[in-house]
């Protein structure tokens, strides 16, 4: 699978980083270019629960293809989604479901933020993520 | 490492002594975290193993497992007898009179849960539990959740700016309707001793039921519970250099008394039909089921462990540690302490930072501190913030773990602001 032509541009960014200090920068770059959400969207009903950072996570449908906006207060969990945001946006939902996505954080060097422990915010965004597809699939066989 | 990084030419007036533990050496774990580029100093969550403990949780196996308190062939007679011996240690630990005082639970958590289920028939509709602020949720919820079963009022002691509990305020506060009071000793966020004599003392005069939640102060000094006169008083073996899966009851007789069994089954009974069956006093009605053989034996050998040390050379380590990181802590610029730490641990938030982003990047240095609400969120919510950083010490942290947690906080910081 082809990746995004943004997604392409962060494999190269964050496979050429060396060091930690170098990944922070370039995470904290990413999370400036991410949209901001406006107060009326930075709602409980968006909110990510499970993390103790704040995050919002907002689906929108268009056609087949799914596109999702976030934020978070932490600067650096900004750009984790800014990171996840290029990868999945734009897809059809059949190729969303078959994504790997903790691969593509490996891909990028940054496995370890997926780490299962209940506090770490990006698995329960990925969670949620999976949630507001399942309940788009529920709201369509209602129909 | 740490001897290296200072420089002698500077001469002891400029820079103090870096401190050594002794001790660091009998735990493999934090050799072998440094060797991987750890810096452990999450200890107040859970800490590092002497090998005296891994030695006896071996041992245990090794040599033959067999059930408590059921079978009279040998090796059950032998696991007996080593999962009692643990019991007298405790004991003598807490300086108890009698090891019957000591109940053996899974966690610290569990043993509040006992409480809670075990007095339930003592509290009638609006009698009141008083607890404080600064509470752990394990010394919370349980409660929490008996006053909404039981109609009960939960009463919260409110703290003062160095986040002690308000003796004030707690005197108008615990009253006649006060039917128990449960606080902590030594609060896992705040990391000060609390007013626990005077605290007891008002609850007494009201002939309510007393619980410390000694989890973090009975890693951090030795405590006399028959001077302390509590009814009850809960720790949790993996704080205190032992294995997990065991928390620690315990119990004045008259307070023990008052409990009902809570869980039920294995040898905690007397005597059962299908229809009725009598329960055992404690601790062996408390401790339902095959309780962790393999932990309570291996907290035995930490406890020798720990009784082999020079007190008060430990309590002076400690003393003159936590002094160095909170020398360290204030020089920061923009950084502000959460109330007055002056033992085992300090936790912060940096101006204009936010603690998840401090906290990653520490995590990016090989640097093992707790972020995050620290099992007390309506604490951090009365606080004004939302997270922060906790570095806590254990006997085996010495100068050149601090030097390295600072001059990762330094680089985080320089990046951050």
């Amino acid at each position: 699978m082809t990746l995004p032509a943004n997604a392409q541009i962060a494999l190269e960014d964050f496979t050429a980083c060396s060091g930690w200090e170098q990944r922070a920068r370039l995470l904290m770059q990413w999370g400036e270019r991410l949209a901001p959400l406006t107060d009326a969207e930075c709602c409980e009903g968006n909110r990510v629960s499970g993390c103790e950072s704040q995050v919002w996570l907002l689906a929108e449908r268009n056609g087949e293809h799914w596109q999702f906006r976030a934020s978070s207060d932490a600067r650096l969990l900004r750009g984790l989604l800014a990171l996840l945001l290029v990868r999945v946006n734009g897809l059809p939902k059949t190729a969303l479901e078959q994504l790997d996505l903790p691969d593509w954080f490996s891909q990028l060097g940054l496995a370890r933020q997926l780490s299962p422990s209940r506090s770490n915010g990006l698995q329960a965004v990925l969670l949620r993520m999976q949630q507001l597809l399942a309940e788009a699939d529920q709201g369509l066989a209602s129909h | 490492m740490g001897i290296a990084a200072l420089n002698p030419s500077y001469g002891l007036d400029c820079l103090p002594m870096p401190i050594h533990s002794p001790w660091r050496a009998d735990f493999p774990g934090i050799l072998a975290l440094a060797a991987e580029g750890q810096t452990y100093l999450d200890s107040a969550a859970t800490a590092q193993k002497p090998q005296a403990m891994l030695d006896a949780l071996l041992g245990y196996y090794a040599g033959g497992a067999a059930n408590v308190h059921r079978a009279q062939h040998l090796p059950g007679e032998r696991a007996t007898r080593a999962f009692e011996a643990t019991r007298e240690k405790v004991a003598r630990w807490l300086h108890a009179a009698d090891a019957q005082q000591i109940i053996f639970t899974r966690s610290a958590t569990e043993a509040f849960n006992l409480l809670a289920y075990g007095l339930e028939q003592q509290f009638q509709a609006g009698d009141e539990i008083v607890i404080s602020a600064l509470e752990h949720h394990a010394n919370l919820l349980p409660w929490q959740q008996l006053a909404l079963r039981r109609q009960l009022k939960l009463v919260v002691l409110p703290l003062d700016r160095d986040g002690l509990i308000d003796l004030t305020q707690a005197a108008q506060l615990i009253g006649p309707r006060t039917r128990l009071l449960a606080v902590s000793q030594l609060s896992n966020v705040l990391g000060c001793w609390q007013p626990v004599n005077q605290l007891l003392s008002l609850a007494q005069m009201q002939g309510a039921l007393t619980v410390v939640d000694g989890s973090q102060g009975v890693v951090h000094g030795r405590h006399d519970l028959q001077a302390l006169g509590c009814d009850f008083y809960i720790g949790s073996s993996h704080k205190l250099y032992g294995p997990d899966g065991v928390g620690l009851l315990y119990g004045r007789p008259e307070a023990l008394q008052q409990l009902a069994p809570w869980q039920f089954g294995g040898e905690m009974l007397l005597h059962t039909d299908y229809h009725n069956a009598s329960f055992r006093p404690a601790p062996l009605g408390f401790e339902a089921g095959t309780p962790p053989i393999a932990s309570v034996i291996a907290l035995g050998g930490s406890l020798d462990y720990l009784a082999s040390l020079d007190s008060q050379a430990v309590g002076n380590h400690e003393t003159a540690l936590h002094a160095e990181l909170m020398a360290g802590l204030q020089q920061r610029s923009g950084l502000r302490l959460l109330g007055v730490p002056t033992v085992a641990l300090a936790s912060f938030v940096v101006d204009g930072v936010h603690s998840a982003d401090l906290a990653h990047l520490l995590t990016e240095q090989g640097i093992a501190v707790r972020a995050g609400h620290h099992c007390a969120m309506p604490l951090l919510q009365s606080l004004g913030v939302q997270g922060a950083i906790r570095v806590s010490l254990g006997l085996y942290n010495d100068t050149s773990d601090l030097q390295l947690f600072f001059s990762a906080l330094d680089q985080a910081l320089e990046l951050l602001q």
